[in-house]
Parts: structure tokens; C-alpha cells; sequence
């Protein structure tokens, strides 16, 4: 037991392995300390200092979260200096805080207000900095809203874009009581790096970072009698949009979800796994098409490895960070753009619709898809593709103001067309998701059969670590496909930024020879996107995570070339793969960004 | 003005032989230095009053290929000028500290971590170097010493924010522990000493420890400079003992009208008339009344001044000196000002003082550097001893 270290807290005895802070003791005996700055998924601070603790023989008060535990340690967590400093820190952070919290986007969801509950501030006695500053708020991105007036400078937000997804769009900067979380010259999140990945919106304890939502703009929407609405769903969203309803965490909804969707006034529900699929089949026959060039042709310019393209925040993050690689990425559209501008040509046709009143909204587990959704090139059905796109969050938020009781409705299944789903469709929700699909498809394109694993379940892909690597050789490869025979196909899967960079540093100093790349900006793909319910931990995106293989697993078509509409639509519409029509509205071009 | 009766020291600015130092320190174990160097009572000389030979135990205890010995000249506390002078004057002093401390610890590399506003000094020291690094090839000790520009942030005179300026960073406090002589520049082991303290150091391997240990009391040894400004007919560096009351102090040094001394710079404590006799110039000890460690800034007002104003350009300085990281020192600071100033006009009545003063003592066990611990000592001990300027 020589990596055990004894000590008291609050005089229970516990013993906890050497290097775990205080703040892991009395959790581990279920004492509850509130933290602020503190989040698991990140480098410890120990800037609030609301999770003080009185030591015995100290002189100051450690800070539970940054403090190791050292042999016959006395902590108490709620003596009286512990509670009147603790009330006082809160009270500070209180004073510099835009306390407007009845008009907040925040409100009822925000970490400060609940210690202030919890702690039942009442008085006023410090003076209210915030009129003596001059805030103004940030809202020119589409994806994220700043304001600084509600920022407490816990740099949650600065250590996420730092150390999860190398990015660095915020940081500190000045000093004393102008020190703010700021942009490169404090520029709109709009003109700088921002990925708009909203993994700082996810981690924010305060309405300081919040999505820009469109809320109003889709009611309105939804009430005019002359539009018709569709709306695609992605996967991620049926996973988690529970949690803001009260649900358990890692509870499917899929069918409720629509349910609610239809009583909200949607004129079609439609599934983003649609063209999910459909992107399976684009891609795929991209991949197979660089293959060809490169090892049969012996064309030694074609881009490879080829990373995926599904992920708006990863798009960004490469056009700006490595845009000499822009050539490697799928020119695919993701699956929710692939949509937008089949929803106005295919879709219209079909429905026989006036593309013009078509207003179309997607649902994601994103913020970075309010960016996608506005790019220039996002305008391939002669309009807009994707009119106004709405987080998980917001989604909830739009159920509860319906009056509709999430829990007591009736399941209900997606409308048609464009509704239907395979299971490789929903793993996209999950990292890993789209080799895995890719790999079923491609596999039995190339072979004529299903991909040798058990149960279609291509298990080497899945999981949490950040940079998995994978590779098969193919084997009884069909004819037109005979120079793959024998090829080691080496695949990774990235994802969080940082663990892009990795990956495709690798590529770039010509370390690694993968065939194929996915790659997503998020941790744990996009079940742990920016538009995800609060709060966000390992746990959480577990189980969430979990949740996707299991509706996988309960799909009857868990193969996207098998879907029936994705076979009808290439019979009535694209042709096949990569055609010139499918190249015209279902694939895209990359710009080079400066990284300042 | 009274009678000169402190006596004067000459060891930080005396000429030396400094390889004559070097050499007759290089002949003892490493043991044997640290031991003459605990046995002195030699104390951190930039006010937090860290044992220096244990600070130098730790660092050469601790494990590892790479070490370094950092000169902290980043002297910005309002009110001292004592590393300029010694830099200026006595450069090789600090850097034969320097080496000292690299040979117990085991560093190979050092550097002077220099005040922004000091960069005048450079070219100086620079050539002063070339001197140093001469003699190091000539004993044939292996250490070398490049200077490191600050850029003019207070708190980087904290020493982990130092090492966070240095590997290239926003100059922010760590969190301790881990100290800088476990896991300090780049993760290695590091001793950060101030300018004096590594000129007081190299002193006490020249005269022993026995001869240093006669100067100053038990609990504080040797001498200091000080930094003597503010109502003074004398303004300058001066080298005293430790353990001298301020009565004595301000009897020679005052203009004759002195109302208060504010001790150890704008992060120290005022100190009335009144508590002159019964204060000391030292570090905690069994002494009777109270004692004050210093970085040496010694700050003289007379009756003309007003302590309102006094402590509002204190406040005024941290409240934008402060790195901003910590909620206590960012936001309190700011509380302090805006307080008193509401206070002054009237907004809040004079109780709000009490509730101010409530409020330090949180900031002084809350905040996560020295200097975030320090801020509110002006605020408590002005507006203890002089409440009636903070109100009227």
C-alpha cells in the first residue's frame, strides 16, 4: 500500500492513491465540494477559488481541485472560514457578473447561478462592476454568442480550445481588472480561428458563450401557413435529446423525438441518416476512386490519405491550420448539406413543392453547422440549402415551450421521403461511426461480400481513445476491383481537434500511410458535439456512445448501400456515385484560411 | 534630523574578488555549503524570507539531468531600487550567487530573469558576463548565465508566473505544490532566487557564516538594503541590519514629521506613528511586538499626506497589476477601490469599511500566489490605522 496516502476529511478517515487531489478524496466519500473552474475533461486551474478548503496547519486555504493529498492531511470542507470565504468568492464572481439572469439564455443552466442558490446569496453589499465596463457583445458568428459582461474568467473556454482541440481561438488576455477571455485583437469569433466546434459552449458555467439560437426564426417559420418546414434530424440528437427532458442520460428518444417534431408543426420529419448514407456511398466511391488512380493508374498527384468531411468543425480547423492539406479532405458535403440541397431540388420535385416554400431546418448535436449552413458554397439548390439549424439544446427548449410532455408521447416513425435509415447511418453519431459504415459498404462493393467481422460490428474502430488506428486486408476482391487484392488498407480514426492534428501531422511528415481518415472535431464524435445537453464528462459521451451501437444493433438495414430510398434515389436522380449531378449538389470545394 | 545611529553595513557593495570567492567555495563538498549556507539564517531577500540554503536542499535533492538557478530581477514592487543598484553596481556579486547555487544544486544554466524597464542595464551586463564566464572557464566549472527579457508585468516577480513568462507564456501563478525546486523552468527542478539574496549569499561564503550571523537578531540574520523613499531629506539605497525598530528607522532616515511608514512596498503594511517604537524590521520571530518582513521598500510620509489618497494609488496599481487569473485578487481589488471610493462620496456608509475589511482576510487565505495573498495588506492596514481619512 506504499502508493496510498491517509488523511481526514471532515474527520472520516480515507485513503486515496498518491498524486489524487483533496477534491478527489471527499468525492470518493461523498463529500460535495462545488467547483467552478474545475471540469474533468480538462487541465486543472485553480482560478475560482470557490473549492477552498481549510487544512489544518496551513496558513491559507488550499484549493481542493489543484491541491494534492499529502500523508495525515486534516481537511475540513465546512468550517465556518471554509463557508464565510467560499460565500465571499461567490459573492465576487457575483460582482463582476452580468446577474441579468431572468432574460438569460443561460438561465436555470448555469453553474453560477446554482452555487448562488446553493449559497443562498441574497445580500448586495459589493459594488456591481459590470455597468463600469464598457461590454459589448459578440454575436456576429453565426454559431457562437460571447459576451463578457456574464464571463466569470474561469478559462474553461481557454483551455478547452487548447488543449482539446489545438485551436486557441480564445485566450486571455490583459490584465487586473481588464483581463478578459479574448480573440486574436479581440476580433469577432466570426474573423478568427473559431472552428465554431462549441466545445466551450458545452463546458461555459455562465451565459458567457452560448449558441446563437434561432429559436424565434424556426416558430415563425413554423407558423406560416405558405412554407412548407422540413426538418432533418441527426444522429446524435435522438441520444441525447432526452437529457434536457428529463430523460436518463443514454436513453434513445428516436421515435419521440419525432413525435414531438410533428405536434411542433414540422410539415416533414425527415432523418439526416438519409443522407448519412448517402454520403457512404459518395465517399466511398471517392475513396475507391483515389485508390484506383493511385495504385492502379500509378497517378502519384491523387491526394491520399482521404479524411472525411462530415465534421463543419474539422473543416475549418484544416482549412486554417493545414490548408496545404486541403487536398487530402473528401470533397463530400457533410450529410446535413448533402440534405439541404436535395430537400429543394430531389425532395421538391418528388413532393411536387415550389422549392421556394420550402424552409429547411436541421436538428444537430452541433454549433458548427450554423457556420456550415451559412458558407457561400452552401447554395447549390439555388437557394439557401439548410435555412436554420438548431442544436440539441435549443430542440428542448422549443419542446418545453410547446407545452409538450416529451415523456407520454406515442413513438412515432420518420416521413418519406428522405426518412429512411440504416444503422450504419446512425453510428455517425459516435467516433468511428463513419469508418466503420465506410467499411461495410466498401468492403462489400470491392468483394461482393459483407465485411468479415462478427455481426457487422467492425469493433477495432470503436471506442474513446483519440487516435485509433486500424487496417484489413482485402481479400477476394471482384474483378474491376483486382489491383486491391492483397492491399493492406490502413485506416485511423481521430477525435477532438487535437487528436486531428496529431493524426494529420503524422500524415504531413510522411510518418504514417493511411488509405482513409476520419476525422471528428468533437470528443466522442458528435454524441459530445457543441450543441449537446449540458453538462458534458467521459461518462456522459459513454453513454451515450453506447446508446448508438445499440440502435445500431436494432436497425434492420445496418448497411447504407442497402437502403431503399438511397437505392431509389440514385435510380431516379443522381445517376451513380459521384455523377455529374451527384459532383453538383453533393459535393463541395475548401478554402485556404490564414491562421491569423 | 537626529543622530546617525544605525550602523551601516558594507557587504552587498563591497569590491570583491570574486574568482577568489568562487574557489575557496568550490573547495568545500556541496554539503558543506548548504550547511554554512542554513547555518547563516540567510532568508529570501525579496520579501517572502525563504530559508536560501533549504530553498537550495530541495533543488539539489531533487532528481533530475537538468537543472537551473534563476536570478529574480524583476523587481517591480513599488518602492524598491536595491537590485538596480546592485546590478549596476556589484553585477559580478550576483552572478557568483549564481554559481554558487549552481554548484550545489547541480545546474548547468542560469539566468536573469530582468525587470522590463531595467533593459538599459543590458549592454552592461552583458560585458559583465563575458568577465564572469571567463572566470568560470578558468576555475573550470561548467555554468552559464543569459539574460532573460521581462516585459514589464508585476506579477512576473512571482516566481512561478516568472517561469510561465519564460517558457513563453501568459505570465500567470502556478498552483504550488508542485515548487519551482521540484517541477520548475520546463518542468526541472529550479532554484529562483532574488538579486540581494544571491549577493547576500555569495557574501556569507566569503566572510562564513559565523561573521554573518552576528548582524541582525535570531530569527533575522544579516543585512538588508533598503529602499528609503517618500518624505525623506535622504532618499536612497542603504544597507542596515535586521532587527532595528522603526522608531529607529524613522529617527534617522524621517523629515522630522513622519506620520507613516509604509513597509515592504505597496503589497507591504502601513504602519502608524504610534507603532513605530514597538515594530520591528525582521521576519516572525519570538521578538516582542510586531514584525515585518520586507523586500526593503521603505516608503516615508509625513503629515502632509493623505492616506486616502495613499492607499487609492496602492489599490489603483494592483487593480491593474493583479494577472487577473484569481477571483479573489482580480475581483477584490477592484471591491477595495470602488469601496473606499464609494465610501469617500458617501454611497456607502462607513461600515461598509468593516465589511471590506472582512473581505481581505479571504483574500489574504484564498488568493493563489504571494501577491494575490498580499494585496489587501495596504487596504487592512491603512484603513485600520487611519479610518477617519478613509470616511472624512
Amino acid at each position: 500500500m506504499a502508493d496510498k496516502v491517509n488523511l481526514t476529511i471532515d474527520n472520516i478517515d480515507v485513503s486515496v492513491d498518491k498524486g489524487k487531489t483533496i477534491l478527489d478524496a471527499a468525492r470518493q466519500i461523498n463529500i460535495n465540494i462545488p467547483v467552478l473552474c474545475h471540469h474533468p475533461d480538462i487541465n486543472v486551474a485553480g482560478n475560482c477559488r470557490v473549492c477552498v478548503v481549510e487544512q489544518v496547519g496551513a496558513r491559507t486555504l488550499p484549493v481542493s481541485c489543484a491541491t494534492p493529498v499529502s500523508d495525515g492531511m486534516e481537511i475540513y470542507t465546512n468550517s465556518h472560514k471554509v463557508r464565510t470565504t467560499r460565500k465571499h468568492i461567490i459573492e465576487l464572481l457575483l460582482s463582476e457578473h452580468n446577474a441579468d439572469c431572468t432574460k438569460c439564455y443561460k438561465n436555470g443552466k448555469c453553474e453560477l447561478q446554482e452555487l448562488a442558490a446553493e449559497f443562498k446569496i441574497s445580500n448586495d453589499y459589493f459594488i456591481d462592476l459590470v455597468p463600469l465596463k464598457n461590454y459589448t457583445i459578440d454575436k456576429y458568428s453565426p454559431s457562437i454568442v460571447k459576451d463578457d459582461s456574464k464571463c466569470v474568467r474561469c478559462q474553461r473556454c481557454v483551455r478547452v480550445c487548447e488543449e482539446l482541440q489545438y485551436v486557441s481561438a480564445v485566450s486571455c488576455a490583459h490584465k487586473g481588472e481588464h483581463m478578459k477571455i479574448s480573440t486574436f485583437f479581440d476580433h469577432s469569433m466570426f474573423e478568427v480561428i473559431c472552428t465554431n466546434c462549441g466545445q466551450c459552449v458545452n463546458r461555459c458555467p455562465t451565459g458567457a458563450l452560448v449558441e446563437k439560437n434561432y429559436i424565434e426564426e424556426v416558430w415563425e417559420a413554423l407558423a406560416n401557413p405558405n412554407i412548407h418546414v422540413v426538418c432533418q434530424t441527426a444522429p446524435a440528437v435522438r441520444v441525447a435529446l432526452g437529457e434536457d427532458l428529463g430523460g436518463v442520460v443514454g436513453t434513445r428518444v428516436t421515435g419521440k423525438m419525432i413525435a414531438a417534431l410533428k405536434r411542433l408543426g414540422f410539415d416533414s420529419v425527415l432523418d439526416t441518416d438519409f443522407t448519412a448514407d448517402l454520403t457512404i456511398m459518395e465517399e466511398g466511391f471517392e475513396l475507391l476512386g483515389r485508390l484506383k488512380k493511385a495504385l492502379k493508374e500509378k497517378d502519384h498527384t491523387v491526394a491520399l490519405p482521404m479524411t472525411t468531411s462530415c465534421s463543419p468543425g474539422w473543416i475549418k480547423f484544416v482549412e486554417h491550420v493545414f490548408p496545404d492539406m486541403l487536398d487530402n479532405v473528401s470533397t463530400c458535403k457533410s450529410p446535413q448539406q448533402m440534405f439541404g440541397a436535395l430537400v429543394k431540388t430531389y425532395y421538391a420535385q418528388k413532393r411536387d413543392i415550389n422549392p421556394e416554400k420550402i424552409i429547411s431546418v436541421s436538428i444537430m448535436p452541433c454549433t458548427a453547422k450554423k457556420y456550415e449552413a451559412d458558407r457561400p458554397e452552401m447554395r447549390d439548390s439555388g437557394f439557401k440549402d439548410v435555412d436554420y439549424v438548431l442544436t440539441t439544446r435549443e430542440l428542448a427548449i422549443m419542446i418545453k415551450q410547446a407545452g409538450v410532455d416529451f415523456e407520454s408521447l406515442q413513438e412515432e416513425n420518420y416521413d418519406s421521403i428522405m426518412g429512411s435509415s440504416t444503422g450504419a447511418a446512425v453510428i455517425f453519431g459516435a467516433t468511428g461511426g463513419v469508418m466503420e459504415a465506410a467499411l461495410r459498404t466498401a468492403w462489400e462493393v470491392v468483394t461482393g461480400k459483407e465485411v468479415p467481422f462478427d455481426n457487422l460490428n467492425i469493433t477495432p474502430v470503436r471506442g474513446m481513445e483519440g487516435v485509433r488506428e486500424a487496417s484489413v486486408v482485402i481479400a477476394g476482391a471482384l474483378p474491376e476491383w483486382s489491383f486491391l487484392e492483397g492491399v493492406e488498407l490502413k485506416c485511423a480514426v481521430a477525435h477532438g481537434l487535437v487528436n486531428a492534428k496529431k493524426a494529420i501531422q503524422s500524415v504531413r511528415d510522411g510518418k504514417s500511410d493511411y488509405h482513409f481518415i476520419e476525422i471528428m472535431a468533437c470528443p466522442g464524435g458528435c454524441l459530445g458535439g457543441g450543441g449537446q445537453p449540458f453538462p458534458t464528462n467521459p461518462e456522459i459521451r459513454q453513454k451515450r456512445m453506447d446508446a448508438i451501437y445499440e440502435e445500431d444493433e436494432n436497425m434492420t438495414i445496418r448497411k447504407s448501400h442497402e437502403n431503399p430510398e438511397i437505392i431509389l434515389i440514385y435510380e431516379d436522380f443522381l445517376g451513380k456515385p459521384n455523377s455529374h449531378k451527384a459532383h453538383e449538389l453533393l459535393h463541395t470545394h475548401y478554402k485556404k484560411r490564414e491562421r491569423y | 534630523m537626529a543622530e546617525k545611529t544605525l550602523k551601516r553595513v558594507d557587504l552587498i557593495f563591497s569590491e570583491d574578488n570574486y574568482r577568489e570567492i568562487i574557489e575557496k567555495t568550490f573547495a568545500k563538498t556541496d554539503d558543506e555549503i548548504i550547511n554554512e549556507m542554513i547555518d547563516s539564517g540567510l532568508k529570501g531577500r525579496g520579501g517572502a524570507g525563504f530559508l536560501t540554503g533549504l530553498k537550495w536542499k530541495f533543488a539539489r535533492d531533487a532528481k533530475s539531468v537538468n537543472k537551473h538557478v534563476i536570478c529574480n530581477a524583476d523587481e517591480g514592487e513599488p518602492g524598491t531600487f536595491k537590485d538596480r543598484e546592485i546590478l549596476d553596481k556589484v553585477a559580478q556579486k550576483v552572478f557568483t550567487g549564481m554559481a554558487i547555487a549552481a554548484r550545489v544544486v547541480g545546474a548547468k544554466k542560469g539566468y536573469i530573469y530582468l525587470r522590463g524597464e531595467y533593459r538599459f542595464l543590458v549592454p552592461k551586463l552583458l560585458k559583465e558576463l563575458k568577465e564572469f564566464h571567463a572566470i568560470m572557464k578558468a576555475v573550470n566549472f561548467d555554468f552559464e548565465i543569459d539574460i532573460f527579457m521581462g516585459s514589464g508585468a508585476y506579477v512576473c516577480g512571482e516566481e512561478t508566473a516568472l517561469l510561465e513568462s519564460m517558457e513563453g507564456r501568459r505570465g500567470e501563478p502556478r498552483n504550488k505544490p508542485p515548487f519551482p525546486v521540484i517541477e520548475g523552468y520546463l518542468g526541472q527542478p529550479t532554484v529562483v532566487n532574488n538579486v540581494e539574496t544571491l549577493a547576500s549569499a555569495a557574501m556569507v561564503c566569503k566572510i562564513g557564516s559565523q561573521s554573518y550571523k552576528r548582524l541582525g537578531t535570531k530569527s533575522s540574520r544579516g543585512s538588508k538594503l533598503f529602499s528609503v523613499s517618500g518624505d525623506t531629506p535622504i532618499a536612497g539605497v542603504y544597507e542596515l541590519e535586521l532587527g532595528m525598530s522603526l522608531q529607529e528607522f524613522v529617527d534617522e532616515f524621517g523629515d522630522g514629521d513622519t506620520k507613516a511608514v509604509q513597509v515592504g512596498g505597496a503589497s507591504g503594511f502601513c504602519v502608524p506613528r504610534k507603532k513605530f517604537p514597538t515594530t520591528i524590521i525582521g521576519y516572525q520571530s519570538d521578538l516582542e511586538g510586531d514584525n515585518l518582513p520586507t523586500g526593503g521598500s521603505m516608503m516615508i510620509f509625513n503629515s502632509s499626506r493623505s492616506m486616502y489618497n495613499l492607499l487609492r494609488n496602492y489599490l489603483d496599481f494592483f487593480v491593474e497589476e493583479s494577472c487577473g487569473q484569481c477571483t479573489p485578487c482580480r475581483v477584490g481589488t477592484q471591491q477595495l477601490i470602488y469601496g473606499i471610493e464609494a465610501v469617500k462620496r458617501g454611497d456607502k456608509n462607513s461600515s461598509y469599511l468593516d465589511y471590506l475589511l472582512k473581505l481581505t482576510e479571504t483574500m489574504k487565505m484564498t488568493a493563489k500566489c504571494g501577491l494575490g495573498q498580499s494585496v489587501a495588506n495596504s487596504f487592512s492596514s491603512i484603513v485600520t490605522n487611519f479610518k477617519e481619512e478613509m470616511i472624512y
